[in-house]
C-alpha cells in the first residue's frame, strides 16, 4: 500500500545525461493528513523534491505515487507557496486568491455563476490568515508579511489535497515568521490538509511538522527522519521547552555531518 | 522681558505654516517653470533674429513664423490631419501586427529563435531607404507613408510583448502547472497583462517612431501632408512656412505623445508604483 505521498528510489538530475544528480536513490513517504518537513543543507534538492512531488519534472529513475497514482504530468490538486510571495500586481489580493479556482475544475467552471459563493469563501481564509478587509487591496499595497498571507491563502482556495510550501517565511523578518508558523498550524489542524514545508530553519521544521526528513547535501538522499512527537496544539512557548530544544539540536548534529560529508 | 518660555505648541505652531508656505512657493514655480523657459526660449529668438539682422530666409523670427502660420493656417491644418491620419494608420496596423507576432516570439522559443535575426536585420535597415520601393510598388499617394511608419514602428512593439511574455517569474508558472493550469491559460492568466506595460512603454517609442516614418514618406512619396508641404516650401523658398510646418509638427507630435501616455497611465496603472516615477 503506498503511502499519500510516495517517493520511491528516485534519482533525478538537471541538463542532460552527465549532469550531477541534484538528488539520488530518494525515498520519502508522506501519510495523508501529515505534516512532513524536510531540511538539509542549502542545495541539497529540496526544491527538487518539491517539483517532483507536484509532477512539474519527472524523475529520471524511480517511482513517485501521489494519491493512489503514478506522476506522469503536474498533480492538478496541490497548492503551492514559494519564498516569493508572486502575487500578480494588477490583481486585487482577492482577485489573486480567486487565480487557482479559474483553472482548477469543477470550479472553473462554475466560478461566473457562483461567484458570490467563491468570493465568501476568499473572504473567511482572509480572515483566518489575519488579513480581514484586505481583499480590496493590491498586493503591492500590503507587507511582505501580508503578502504571504495572502499567498498562503491562494494555495488553499481550492482545498488541495496537498500543499507544499517551499521556504514560505525565509524573506520574513522572526517575529512575522512565528506569526505565521501558527497561522500555518491552525490551517493544518483544521483542515486535515497534507503538507510538505521545505525549509533550512530547524525550529521552524520541529514546531510545525509531525516528521522532519533530513537531507544530505547534493546529491540529496534521505539521511535521517525523526519523528517530533510533541503534543498537539503547540503553543510557541513550546519552542523554549528541553523536549524541542533537544529535537533540534540532534537534527543540527545531521545537518552539520551531512555538511561535513559534503 | 517675560520669564515665562513659550509652550511647546509655540514652539511647533509657527514652524507648520512657514514650510508648507515655501513648499507652496516652491510648487508655483515649478507649475510655471514649462511656460516661462518656453516663452523665454522664443522671446530669446526673436531678440537673437532682430540683434544680428538674421535674413528670414536663413532663420525666420517667431513673429515670423507667427505671421506664415496666420496667413497659411488652413493649408497647415490640412496637411496636419493628413500626417496625423497617416501616422494613425501606419501605427494602428503597427500595434495589431507587433502584438501578434509579439505574442508568438514570446510564446514559442522555436519561433523566437528562428525569426529572431531576420527581425533585427529587417529593423537595421534605415526606413528612408525603403520608401523608393514603396513607391516603385505603389505609386505616389497614401499607401508609403502608411507603409513607411508602420514599418520604422512595429519592431519596438514586438520586443517589447515578446520581453513581458518571457520574463514570467517562474515560480508563478509553477504554481499554475502545478493547478493543471495549459500553456493557453499561463498566457492569458499571466504572460499578457503582465506584457502590457511592456506594450505600452513601447507604444511611446512606437508612436513617435510612426510619426517620423509618415513624414519621410510624405515628403518623397505623397501629394499631402506635412511632409509634402515642408518639401514644396523649401522648393518655393517660402522658409517662414517651413519654420511653420515644423512648429505644427512638433505640436502634433506633442499631442499624440501625451494621448499614449494618458492611455498607458489609464490601463496600467498598477505598473506606476514606484516612489522614483512619483517624485
Amino acid at each position: 500500500m503506498p503511502a499519500f505521498v510516495d517517493i520511491h528510489a528516485v534519482t533525478h538530475a538537471y541538463g542532460g545525461v552527465e549532469g550531477l544528480p541534484a538528488v539520488e536513490d530518494l525515498t520519502v513517504r508522506v501519510e495523508e493528513g501529515e505534516f512532513a518537513a524536510v531540511v538539509g543543507p542549502s542545495g541539497c534538492g529540496k526544491s527538487t523534491l518539491m517539483k517532483l512531488a507536484t509532477g512539474l519534472q519527472f524523475p529520471r529513475a524511480g517511482t513517485i505515487v501521489v494519491d493512489g497514482r503514478q506522476v506522469s504530468q503536474p498533480v492538478r490538486m496541490a497548492g503551492m507557496a514559494f519564498q516569493n510571495p508572486t502575487l500578480l500586481p494588477w490583481r486585487t489580493t482577492l482577485d489573486n486568491i480567486l487565480l487557482p479556482l479559474e483553472i482548477v475544475e469543477p470550479h472553473r467552471s462554475r466560478l461566473r455563476r457562483h461567484k458570490a459563493e467563491y468570493v465568501e469563501k476568499a473572504q473567511g481564509l482572509l480572515a483566518q490568515v489575519g488579513l480581514k478587509g484586505m481583499g480590496d487591496k493590491f498586493p503591492w499595497q500590503l507587507s511582505g508579511g501580508m503578502q504571504q498571507r495572502a499567498s498562503l491563502c491562494r494555495a488553499l482556495i481550492h482545498e488541495p489535497k496537498l500543499l507544499m510550501l517551499d521556504e514560505p517565511f525565509g524573506a520574513l523578518d522572526a517575529f512575522t515568521r512565528e506569526e505565521l508558523w501558527c497561522v500555518i498550524r491552525d490551517l493544518h489542524a483544521a483542515r486535515r490538509v497534507t503538507v510538505i514545508l521545505v525549509t533550512h530553519d530547524l525550529r521552524e521544521a520541529v514546531f510545525l511538522a509531525d516528521r522532519v526528513v533530513c537531507m544530505s547535501a547534493r546529491p540529496g538522499r534521505v539521511i535521517a527522519e525523526r519523528k517530533v512527537d510533541l503534543p498537539r496544539p503547540r503553543d510557541l512557548e513550546i519552542t523554549y521547552s528541553a523536549p524541542f530544544v533537544d529535537i533540534v539540536h540532534e537534527l543540527r548534529g545531521h545537518i552539520a555531518n551531512a555538511r561535513k560529508a559534503a | 522681558m517675560s520669564a515665562i518660555p513659550p509652550s511647546p505648541s509655540e514652539f511647533v505652531a509657527p514652524a507648520v505654516p512657514a514650510v508648507s508656505a515655501a513648499t507652496r512657493r516652491r510648487n508655483r514655480q515649478l507649475a510655471l517653470a514649462p511656460w516661462v523657459f518656453t516663452l523665454g526660449f522664443f522671446l530669446l529668438w526673436e531678440v537673437a533674429c532682430r540683434a544680428l539682422k538674421v535674413p528670414s530666409y536663413f532663420l525666420p523670427a517667431p513673429s515670423v513664423i507667427a505671421q506664415a502660420s496666420a496667413q497659411y493656417w488652413w493649408q497647415l491644418v490640412f496637411h496636419s490631419f493628413h500626417t496625423l491620419w497617416m501616422t494613425l494608420a501606419g501605427f494602428g496596423l503597427a500595434v495589431a501586427f507587433g502584438i501578434l507576432l509579439g505574442l508568438a516570439l514570446g510564446a514559442s522559443r522555436l519561433v523566437r529563435a528562428g525569426s529572431y535575426p531576420l527581425l533585427v536585420g529587417f529593423n537595421a535597415i534605415p526606413k528612408v531607404a525603403v520608401v523608393p520601393i514603396l513607391i516603385l510598388w505603389f505609386g505616389v499617394g497614401w499607401v508609403p507613408p502608411v507603409l513607411t511608419a508602420f514599418l520604422i514602428s512595429f519592431f519596438p512593439i514586438v520586443v517589447n510583448v515578446a520581453t513581458g511574455l518571457s520574463t514570467i517569474e517562474p515560480e508563478i508558472e509553477d504554481v499554475m502547472r502545478a493547478l493543471g493550469a495549459s500553456k493557453r491559460d499561463i498566457m492569458v492568466k499571466i504572460g499578457i497583462p503582465r506584457s502590457l506595460p511592456y506594450l505600452f512603454g513601447s507604444l511611446k517609442v512606437a508612436i513617435t517612431l510612426a510619426y517620423v516614418g509618415s513624414v519621410i514618406a510624405e515628403s518623397n512619396a505623397s501629394r499631402n501632408g506635412i511632409g509634402n508641404l515642408i518639401a514644396r516650401a523649401s522648393a518655393d523658398f517660402n522658409v517662414p512656412l517651413v519654420f511653420a510646418a515644423l512648429i505644427a509638427l512638433a505640436i502634433l507630435g506633442v499631442v499624440i505623445y501625451v494621448l499614449t501616455e494618458m492611455l498607458e497611465n489609464r490601463m496600467t496603472g498598477w505598473a506606476q508604483r514606484s516612489q522614483l516615477a512619483a517624485g
